[in-house]
């Protein structure tokens, strides 16, 4: 190696290396920072008789919105209101008993399955318990 | 009056040089022939900007980027501050109307094939433009934190996450975080006022300096044409048109002030009958009839890939029509420019005539 050429490496190289040392803080400070959030596992949904049957109540699950379902028999079920799609927040429709997503026209039934549009997957399902005049609500396993 | 204004002119030549600006204007020429009233679209688009930036500047004044304060700020505006209902509107309204504009200017060029040599980089940073202005677009409108623009993110930043490989980071960093919050808002505000104009001053920089330098391209087989001036006869008839444009947009504002919605509850049902912004409803009905599995890839993936692989294909055009690139009739990137507009033109009536498409 000529002496021309060891400067130039020396000199590229260290440009280089201050590019990366300005690039490195900008970009990671344009990364949001994670914010660990508690995890919710169970939550109290609602109160025992608070829905009337074929009606539902949406509320606050985590960072997410969920769905309690008293469904036309008075079975209780909930579930992720959060469209499996792209992520719009269903509505419950009565006429149909089913749970209906206006972005793209997806349909779910009570169980969360997929009946019409264009959904990849059933809507995830909780697990509901009523402990004297409360219902909760937990993730499932 | 003649002395004052040649000491002024006096003053300023020696100084600035403007007569070199003066001349170079005047000596440019734009052609004349059959299809150029199309030239006149690009400086509609220059002009619907600058209202933009006017109009933008005057928001920030009352505006504040907050999810508990946005969409009151936004009411404020609009019932509150003087005029605030006109100026929030024009901004509201020439948005939608420069997207127009825009896509009217990029598909004029294509057909014209205005993108053959040496106007390749003309065209490439025509399209990024474009892409600049639909981030415009769609990072403003969140800005009122109401319903409909709460999930309209929701759903445009999740088509992002669908991308294969890099969709989930780059969701995230849209967002601020995994979900649409105020971090998202934050961020769109800082994308709306600060980045993309930066951006957009640079790359329309170097647009217009090319479409100066270049001058106009002539549709292919023109042979020689008429010419005008560009200073003052194409800025005189170009300003026709932006008069005509500000008092239309005037009288839109008037009787149909943009509304500033009831505010977002990230919590509630997605209300019935959403639908993005007219210029992503394309892209939206197509999301509602693809179905949910194809050859068991998941229909949004094709769906969105589709997408990226024709905004390339619209980019790179200049490298890939080479008939036009020797001066050659390209009737085959006619064609496909004429399937693209079409699909376009069907998919975003049918997003307004049968909304219950795919029900």
């Amino acid at each position: 190696m000529n002496r021309r050429r060891f400067v130039n490496l020396f000199l590229g190289g260290s440009f280089i290396g201050t590019a990366v040392s300005f690039l490195y803080p900008l970009v990671r400070y344009l990364i949001p920072p994670r914010q660990s959030e508690a995890a919710v596992k169970r939550i109290l949904a609602a109160k025992a008789g608070e829905l009337a049957p074929n009606s539902a109540k949406f509320f606050r699950f985590g960072s997410t919105a969920a769905v309690l379902v008293n469904t036309s028999d008075g079975q209780l079920r909930a579930f992720s209101a959060v469209c499996t799609h792209l992520t719009c927040t269903v509505r419950y429709e009565g006429d149909t008993g089913t749970l209906f997503c206006p972005c793209h026209n997806g349909r779910f039934d009570l169980a969360g399955n997929v009946i019409s549009g264009p959904p990849p997957r059933p809507l995830e399902a909780y697990e509901v318990e009523v402990s004297g005049g409360d219902i909760y609500v937990s993730r499932k396993g | 009056m003649g002395a004052w204004r040649d000491k002024i002119e006096g003053y300023i030549e020696p100084r600035f040089q403007v007569s070199a600006i003066r001349d170079f204007a005047r000596k440019k020429k734009v052609p004349e022939h059959r299809h150029s009233f199309w030239y006149f679209f690009g400086g509609i688009c220059l002009f619907l900007f600058l209202l933009q930036v006017v109009t933008g500047i005057l928001l920030l004044l009352y505006y504040t980027p907050s999810v508990d304060a946005a969409h009151e700020s936004v009411q404020f505006i609009m019932s509150q501050v003087k005029f605030g209902w006109l100026v929030r509107s024009v901004h509201s309204w020439t948005a939608n109307i420069l997207v127009g504009f825009l896509f009217i200017h990029m598909f004029s060029a294509f057909f014209l094939k205005a993108y053959r040599p040496p106007r390749e980089l003309t065209w490439i940073t025509g399209f990024l433009l474009l892409v600049l202005f639909l981030a415009f677009g769609f990072s403003g409108y969140l800005l009122p934190w109401n319903e409909l623009s709460f999930f309209a993110t929701r759903v445009g930043t999740d088509i992002a996450g669908v991308i294969p490989w890099v969709g989930k980071a780059l969701k995230t960093f849209i967002l601020g975080g995994p979900e649409v919050s105020g971090a998202t808002l934050t961020r769109f505000f800082w994308l709306h006022v600060a980045v993309l104009p930066a951006f957009a001053l640079l790359i329309m920089g170097v647009h217009i300096l090319l479409v100066q330098t270049l001058g106009m391209s002539k549709p292919i087989g023109t042979g020689e044409t008429k010419e005008i001036s560009f200073f003052p006869e194409f800025i005189l008839r170009d300003s026709l048109a932006w008069l005509l444009i500000l008092a239309a947009i005037g009288a839109i504002c008037v009787f149909l002030p943009w509304e500033a919605g009831p505010k977002a509850d990230p919590f509630a049902s997605t209300p019935l009958g959403i639908k993005p912004e007219w210029y992503f409803t394309f892209m939206f009905t197509t999301l509602k009839l693809v179905p949910a599995h194809i050859f068991s890839i998941e229909g949004e993936v094709l769906a969105v890939m589709g997408f990226l692989l024709g905004g390339l294909f619209l980019m790179f055009v200049p490298l890939l029509d080479r008939r036009a690139a020797r001066e050659k009739r390209s009737p085959v990137f006619t064609a496909i420019g004429l399937a693209v507009l079409v699909y376009i033109v069907l998919m975003t009536a049918l997003t307004y005539l049968a909304p219950n498409i795919g029900k």
